[in-house]
């Protein structure tokens, strides 16, 4: 029998307040620790696929949405843009342009999306194949890493593509499969979650489509020729990554939004939009579990004062077998340690189990893969900030209790 | 043993209590009688250290308690005195060897559970080891209040009516089971009561008489 046991017993005798306070104290505590799991590897995600990509070039609209689709593979593709009207940003020699990667969208096989690109988003992604080769002719495909988990795709597995982004037997384009080659290593970026394929074979796809009486094309749609001996065709989007900052960079984007009819967004600066827009909610949810918190303090508070007159004369009997005012003082903030310490754990592991549930249905609906298996700093300062809150609830009680008057609590009768 | 000198307690606003110089010696047994309000329990709070004198020396064993600090009086309290009250409180949390353990522990003893359980069995309640204080009957309570002042081997039991809430079968028993344990322990044992019940078995007596000085 020591203080710790004692306090836990004590703790133990009134299992109803016991509850309450550690079903608020977790809640609190769970509350804050997954807003803080949910938002570093949200934030990860975006940081991971800025992918040092300066401009995104695509049909006009809403900048945020061309952002979303066109590099995190979120919301709906926006409208299509002409090979003539992009020329001056595919010609290799451009002046500031290192690297400009097409990407064509609106295909999907089982709910991923199917990207048409070329060989630089590779390099811009830093992906490379685990298994088989890259797509070498139209109509090869490889997928990656996640996506193939997920679709139990094999090197040589043949599939037809959908129309749209869901999974919807009416809108099959029957006519040509595509036939996997290669399945890309991990790389934590939305490649991870994609079946990439050239851009040529998604205009095999439509054109098929759209006049599949006639002789094959595929000829024609060579993968080996650039983008710019198709003039006629269209892509969704362009990645832009530029080979210096200057003043002709800098003013790209304005120059492309004013005068063509073309929409240019910095990614940088929609995803810090997209943050703000979020932090509201982040923020009152935030908000929503220091209350909670606080309230947990109170009620822990509440329960030891409350119980502290029923434990007058237990006190006060401790006192005569030799406790110190002290020990009395000890015990009773052991007992709002002891709560808080045990709501933190208990609100951690509610946090990190939903974050692991959550992660379930983040990745049917984002295809992007969270865990609830890894631990934050800032979960540590939250055990700091809870101890504090069980001391200071406790605090004014343990005062209390070790003031007790030994002689007129006990001449009480 | 136990020797008080020119004793004096006043309450807050209320006039000065001026206790007769008591002297007991090692082993013996003492009533302390008075009627209600003669300050027999201010008298006992003063010798156990529960309260500070306003005059007065208080020396038990070779010991002035009033020149004890207050931590050192807690202590000195918990390892030399037993203290057993009228009605029997405990630490409910607790389960009766829990209680004796804990008394050890804050007196700052080993805690010793063969110890707590022999004495238990010597006062006939070793069943109800495990049992929560609450779930026992009065009589079974003061012996465990009994058991819980013993435990520490006190030199000095001072014990606050601890018949007057039972019946006569009880208050006997438990008055027999205090002489043969503080004969055990050879410790002196002082009993504040007003019950005649105990009065004819204890020849050695104090009474307290009226409360001015």
């Amino acid at each position: 029998m020591n203080l710790l046991a004692l306090s836990w017993k004590n703790l133990l005798s009134k299992p109803l307040s016991l509850l309450l306070s550690l079903v608020l104290f977790a809640l609190g505590v769970g509350l804050i620790s997954l807003l803080l799991l949910v938002n570093r590897q949200l934030e990860e995600k975006f940081e991971k696929n800025l992918a040092g990509i300066n401009l995104v070039i695509g049909a006009k609209g809403s900048p945020l949405q061309l952002i979303l689709s066109s590099m995190y593979h979120i919301d709906a593709p926006t409208g299509n843009i002409p090979i003539q009207e992009i020329r001056p940003f595919i010609n290799p020699r451009h002046p500031f342009i290192k690297t400009a990667v097409p990407l064509s969208l609106g295909d999907s096989y089982k709910g991923y999306r199917i990207v048409g690109t070329n060989s630089d988003f590779f390099k811009v992604y830093g992906a490379e194949t685990g298994q088989g080769k890259m797509f070498e002719k139209t109509m090869e495909a490889v997928v990656g890493a996640n996506a193939a988990k997920a679709l139990d795709l094999k090197i040589g597995d043949t599939f037809f593509s959908a129309h749209g982004l869901q999974d919807d037997l009416e809108m099959t384009h029957d006519h040509a499969s595509f036939r996997i080659t290669g399945i890309l290593k991990p790389t934590g970026s939305a490649a991870d979650q994609l079946i990439l394929t050239a851009t040529q074979s998604i205009w095999a796809v439509h054109e098929h489509e759209a006049a599949h009486q006639q002789e094959d094309h595929s000829n024609e749609l060579d993968i080996q020729r650039p983008l710019s001996d198709f003039p006629e065709k269209a892509i969704t989007a362009l990645l832009l990554q530029f080979k210096g900052r200057n003043i002709q960079t800098l003013n790209m984007q304005r120059s492309i939004n004013e005068n063509t009819n073309l929409q240019a967004a910095t990614p940088a600066i929609e995803i810090t939009r997209l943050y703000s827009l979020m932090g509201i909610g982040a923020d009152a949810l935030r908000w929503l579990a220091l209350i909670i918190i606080a309230v947990s303090g109170l009620s822990i508070f509440i329960s030891l004062y409350a119980s502290l007159k029923e434990r007058r004369y237990e006190l006060a009997l401790m006192r005569t077998m030799g406790a110190s005012p002290f020990r009395l003082f000890a015990l009773i903030v052991l007992e709002g340690l002891l709560l808080s310490a045990l709501g933190y754990l208990i609100g951690i592991a509610l946090s990190h189990g939903g974050m692991q549930i959550l992660a379930g249905f983040l990745q049917d609906t984002y295809r992007y893969t969270f865990t609830g298996k890894v631990f934050l700093k800032e979960e540590l300062f939250l055990l700091f900030g809870a101890i504090a809150v069980g001391f200071a609830a406790a605090v004014i009680p343990a005062l209390q209790a070790s003031n007790t008057d030994i002689h007129e609590t006990l001449a009480e009768r | 043993m136990l020797q008080t000198t020119n004793l004096q307690y006043a309450y807050a606003g209320g006039q000065a209590l001026r206790f007769p110089d008591i002297r007991l010696e090692k082993g013996e047994h003492w009533l302390l009688l008075g009627q209600s309000g003669s300050g027999k329990t201010t008298c006992l709070h003063l010798l156990g250290g529960l309260l500070s004198p306003i005059a007065g020396n208080i020396r038990i064993g070779n010991t002035a308690i009033e020149t004890l600090d207050r931590r050192a009086l807690d202590f000195f309290r918990g390892r030399h005195i037993g203290i057993i009250f009228q009605k029997a409180h405990f630490i409910r949390a607790l389960t009766v060897e829990e209680n004796l353990l804990l008394a050890q522990q804050l007196a700052g003893e080993k805690q010793d559970k063969s110890r707590v359980s022999n004495l238990l069995q010597r006062l006939g309640i070793g069943h109800k080891l495990k049992v929560k204080t609450d779930k026992l009957s009065a009589g079974e309570q003061q012996r465990v209040a009994i058991a819980r002042a013993l435990v520490n081997r006190p030199m000095l039991i001072l014990a606050d009516e601890p018949t007057s809430a039972l019946d006569d079968a009880s208050a006997n028993e438990v008055a027999n089971l205090l002489e043969e344990q503080a004969a055990e322990v050879q410790a002196t044992l002082l009993i504040v009561t007003h019950d005649n019940r105990l009065k004819s078995r204890f020849p050695h007596q104090i009474a307290l008489q009226s409360t001015l000085p």
